[in-house]
């Protein structure tokens, strides 16, 4: 855990309570996800009831409470990539790292997740490989990619 | 205060300013059904088994009555086929979750409603919020919260908390309208296993 | 940069800017829209780079990085001006030639210029292409001349002349005048007219107002607002202050997605640079109005595009809704006034002020004025951003604009407004781009996305699809919704898998009547739009699934569909 950078944000918003998930949005993002003892201290920083920061926490696509892996495949599922394929990008991707949405495989190689539409329509389907962005993969092309990352 | 002056179910009923049409209908010896309606908690609205039809300047609308504002010149109804659908498709909806409960196999009677027209899902909350509300309105304690959203919404104890106030508490238990006593099941859940709940080893 | 205190130092600004500028100059404008990306132009740009560096050019010649150009399809695509030649799927290996023979020789490449698919004959500039000829691009017409990091490039458009003819030649009440009569109608979905919500918010009894720009942009399928708002960044921003002004408020939020890291650098600069002139904060350009922005971010939920649960994610709350008994108009952010309106409602504020509500009315049908951006995906050949004028035939917007249905397929209906929106068959695609009329077609203008789908294309399918969308992205809190969703959900995956049983259509209906009456918000309340309009014009499919295990599209692949 990067504890300046986790302090910074902290002294930036605390005792703030309506910055609560901003918070919580640039924690994760330094972080990947969202451990309890930070929940905890962003619950006391903030001064908000520690209900209301796990409840955001579970609330919301984007936070995670389990650890994320190294790399971060989202597949859009979004209704443009869904008429185009998405679903059998998705089988692709589940059958080569044996791990569904949400998870995160042993290794914590590879973490997956659906994400909403990303505005990428034409790239459809798309996946996206630690934010950057693959249009109209075949499962040949994927599996060769998914091979690069270690 | 300023007096009101509503229709609801044809009887002319007096109320004041800030009431709501639940309050004003009780008053009125008027019973609308509730659920999730509990006098000292705030209205939640999440049953919407107290729907009724509220016309204003001629339109109208389906609004839950625990939460509507009074206002001159509403005209309410209570009773009606449309709303009879709509509390027996409630019924039915949350007996899916708790076929059991008491309060909703006397109001199935009433309705019609049956037990069996969905699958029996697998949790038996139905989702009243009693004893999250209470916790955090009535003990100012927040040691049950929601968790999750949309379909996959459920309650949960923070073990932080739960395990220093809800042993000597317990007060949210008797609210469970569910015959599983779902915030006890959950409360001894959390607590016995708060492995589950908390951080995986890092 | 100084701080600019009238709007004569405004205009001084905007002429020394122009005369600094070479119109002669080479530039090259790459689009840097979020499918230009994804179809590689990082590797295009700095190919660019690169070759001017070899060439030693850096001074001789610009390069623009602009937000999306529409016509995605053919990405990435380059610009060359100040000639406007049009360049389309350009590779990194087509850059040093079109350095050396386009923008040094001036000599046009033949094989990257747009070739008509039917006639086969060219078109060299953008205007000429008849993908961008045939649109009415008020809003986004300027996109590709403009670096949306740069203020200085919207202030020579003539960037916050509206802004300054606002504060300095109008009342308060004369601008919100001139949005009502120009019958601007929100563009985020329900299609209020944003004239008379401004006017309750104004006459709201609270001196603290709020004014709230909704980039949330939730619905799958819809990408106008971040193309808009990531290319011009400013001109939504010069809309919420003419409205704050209007409306007297002096704090603005802006809501919108994190997950669009182009869009979050754009905006912030947009907005340091906006304070720095003075265009925000105190005093702005010295009228005495002060206005403040502060950008709040959805992490991830469908529900939080909802008004009211829109305005509690601000406050830090999870954005659960508040029933509409109380309007948020008057009754929002910390219970004060506060007027939400869409990215794309916001940015024709502008227009209306500086070219008046009468030429605004001279656009569009009766009821629906203005220009509308689409944003076309699905069975189509162009999925592309559009913008054109209310009244554009939808039959129109699919062929001329999107190019119509690849792969010699047949259309089969065009499906509007999401996952709260509704479907239209084929037979009905005459019809114009129209609020009313699209509502009485049981579809939705929505926030103007539309999907196309080919004859291959089963709608028991889709409408799982949407249901299964929202069981994740509702709130939760009400039963008719929650439940609702869940059952719709069971049924529709049963039909799709050949388990379908009788009664189950009627059964999906009377949950329809029960969500779309009883809900506590509007997205428990229209989720069963898609359903009936599909129902209305496709009932027979859905019967098919039923009574006779079968999927007529030949989509649904199941042991026990058959496909015959
Ligand atoms: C579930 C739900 C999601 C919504 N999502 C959006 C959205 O992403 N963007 C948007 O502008 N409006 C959205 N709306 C509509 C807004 O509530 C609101 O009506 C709109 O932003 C008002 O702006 P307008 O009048 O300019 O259209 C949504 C509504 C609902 C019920
Ligand atoms: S209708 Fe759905 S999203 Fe709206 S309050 Fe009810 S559960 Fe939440
Ligand atoms: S009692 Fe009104 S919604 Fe439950």
């Amino acid at each position: 855990m990067n504890n300046d950078r986790i302090n910074g944000i902290f002294n930036k918003y605390q005792g703030q309570a309506g910055s609560l998930i901003r918070v919580m949005m640039e924690i994760q993002e330094e972080e990947h996800w969202l451990s309890r003892e930070i929940l905890v201290k962003i619950s006391e920083k903030l001064e908000v009831p520690l209900s209301r920061v796990l409840r955001i926490a579970t609330y919301y696509k984007s936070f995670s409470v389990t650890p994320k892996g190294r790399h971060e495949i989202q597949i859009c599922t979004g209704t443009a990539c869904h008429i185009r394929g998405a679903q059998s990008v998705l089988d692709t991707v589940q059958d080569l790292i044996g791990i569904k949405p949400g998870e995160t495989d042993l290794d914590q190689k590879f973490s997956l997740e659906t994400v909403n539409c990303q505005g990428s329509c034409t790239c459809g389907p798309m996946i996206k490989i630690d934010q950057v962005t693959q249009s109209r993969l075949s499962s040949a092309q994927i599996a060769d990619l998914l091979k690069k990352y270690d | 205060m300023s007096e009101i002056i509503l229709q609801i179910d044809g009887k002319e009923v007096t109320a004041s300013e800030g009431m709501t049409v639940l309050e004003a209908a009780q008053q009125a010896g008027i019973t609308i059904p509730t659920l999730c309606h509990h006098e000292k908690l705030d209205p939640y609205g999440g049953c919407r088994f107290c729907t009724v039809e509220a016309e204003v300047r001629g339109w109208t609308n389906f609004v839950a009555a625990c939460l509507y504002p009074v206002a001159n010149n509403l005209v309410v109804k209570t009773r009606s086929e449309k709303l009879n659908r709509i509390r027996k498709m409630i019924l039915e909806l949350l007996l899916a979750h708790a076929p059991d409960a008491f309060d909703l196999q006397d109001l199935a009677k009433e309705y019609g409603a049956k037990k069996d027209r969905f699958e029996k899902e697998a949790s038996f909350c139905i989702h009243c919020g009693l004893c999250v509300r209470y916790c955090a309105e009535v003990k100012k304690k927040n040691a049950i919260t929601f968790v999750d959203k949309g379909k996959t919404r459920e309650i949960s104890f923070i073990p932080e908390i739960a395990s220093k106030e809800c042993w000597s508490c317990k007060e949210c238990f008797p609210l469970c309208p569910t015959e599983a006593l779902q915030a006890a099941y959950v409360l001894v859940q959390a607590l016995a296993f708060p492995s589950l709940e908390s951080t995986p080893a890092e | 940069m100084t701080r600019i205190n009238s709007a004569a130092e405004l205009e001084e600004l905007r002429q020394g800017i122009l005369s600094k500028k070479d119109p002669d100059k080479p530039s090259i404008a790459i689009c840097a829209g979020l499918s230009c990306l994804g179809l590689g132009n990082g590797t295009i740009i700095s190919a660019f780079k690169e070759e001017i560096n070899k060439q030693s050019l850096e001074s001789k010649i610009d390069i623009v990085t602009t937000g999306c150009h529409g016509f995605c399809e053919k990405g990435p695509i380059v610009v060359i001006n100040p000639e406007e030649i049009c360049y389309l799927e350009v590779k990194p290996e087509d850059v040093p030639e079109i350095i050396s023979q386009t923008v040094i020789e001036k000599k046009v490449i033949d094989r990257l210029v747009y070739t008509d698919p039917n006639s086969g004959e060219k078109a060299t500039h953008m205007a000429e292409i008849p993908f961008y000829k045939n649109q009415m691009r008020v809003l986004l017409g300027n996109n590709s001349k403009i670096n949306p990091k740069c203020i200085d490039d919207y202030l020579m458009i003539g960037g916050y002349s509206a802004l300054a003819k606002a504060l300095f030649e109008m009342s308060p009440v004369q601008v919100l005048e001139e949005v009502k009569i120009a019958n601007l109608r929100g563009r985020g979905g329900g299609g209020f007219p944003a004239g008379r919500k401004w006017e309750t918010t104004r006459n709201a009894p609270n001196e603290e107002k709020y004014v709230i720009v909704n980039a949330h942009e939730g619905e799958p399928g819809a990408y106008m607002d971040r193309a808009l708002f990531q290319a011009n960044p400013h001109s939504v921003l010069e809309g919420l202050i003419i409205g704050a002004y209007a409306i007297g408020s002096h704090q603005g939020f802006i809501y919108t997605r994190h997950d669009t890291p182009e869009l979050r650098k754009n905006l912030d600069i947009a907005l340091a640079q906006a304070e720095e002139y003075g265009l925000l904060g105190e005093n702005i350009l010295g009228s005495g109005f002060n206005f403040k922005v502060e950008v709040h971010f959805d992490v991830g939920i469908f529900v939080s595009g909802e008004s009211s649960a829109l305005m509690r994610s601000i406050e830090g709350k999870a954005p659960e809704p508040k029933p509409k008994y109380i309007r948020t108009s008057v009754n929002g952010i910390w219970d004060r006034p506060s007027n939400l309106n869409n990215v794309e409602t916001w940015a024709n504020v502008p227009q209306i002020i500086s070219k008046g509500s009468e030429w605004y009315n001279s656009i569009g049908t009766d009821r629906s004025k203005g220009t509308k951006l689409i944003s076309l995906s699905g069975h189509v050949c162009n999925s592309t951003i559009v913008e054109v004028p209310m009244g554009t035939s939808l039959k129109e917007i699919v062929y001329d604009f999107g190019g119509g249905i690849p792969n010699g397929k047949r259309l089969k209906a065009i499906h509007l407004g999401g996952p709260m929106g509704g479907t239209i068959p084929e037979s009905l695609i005459d019809n114009p781009l129209d609020f009313d009329v699209l509502a009485k077609l049981g579809a939705s203008m929505g926030a103007g996305d539309i999907l196309v789908m080919d004859e291959g294309t089963c709608l028991v399918e889709l409408a799982r699809y949407f249901i299964d969308f929202l069981s994740g992205e509702s709130c939760g809190k009400c039963v008719p919704c929650r439940e609702g969703i869940r059952q719709m959900q069971n049924i529709l995956t049963n039909m799709t898998k050949g388990k379908g049983r009788e009664g189950d259509i009627e059964l999906m209906e009377e949950l329809a009547e029960v969500m779309g009456a009883a809900a506590l918000c509007s997205l428990g309340r229209s989720v069963q739009n898609p359903l009936l309009s599909m129902l209305r014009y496709f009932r027979d499919e859905f019967e098919a699934h039923v009574k006779e295990k079968r999927c007529p599209a030949h989509s649904c692949k199941e042991a026990a569909i058959e496909g015959v």
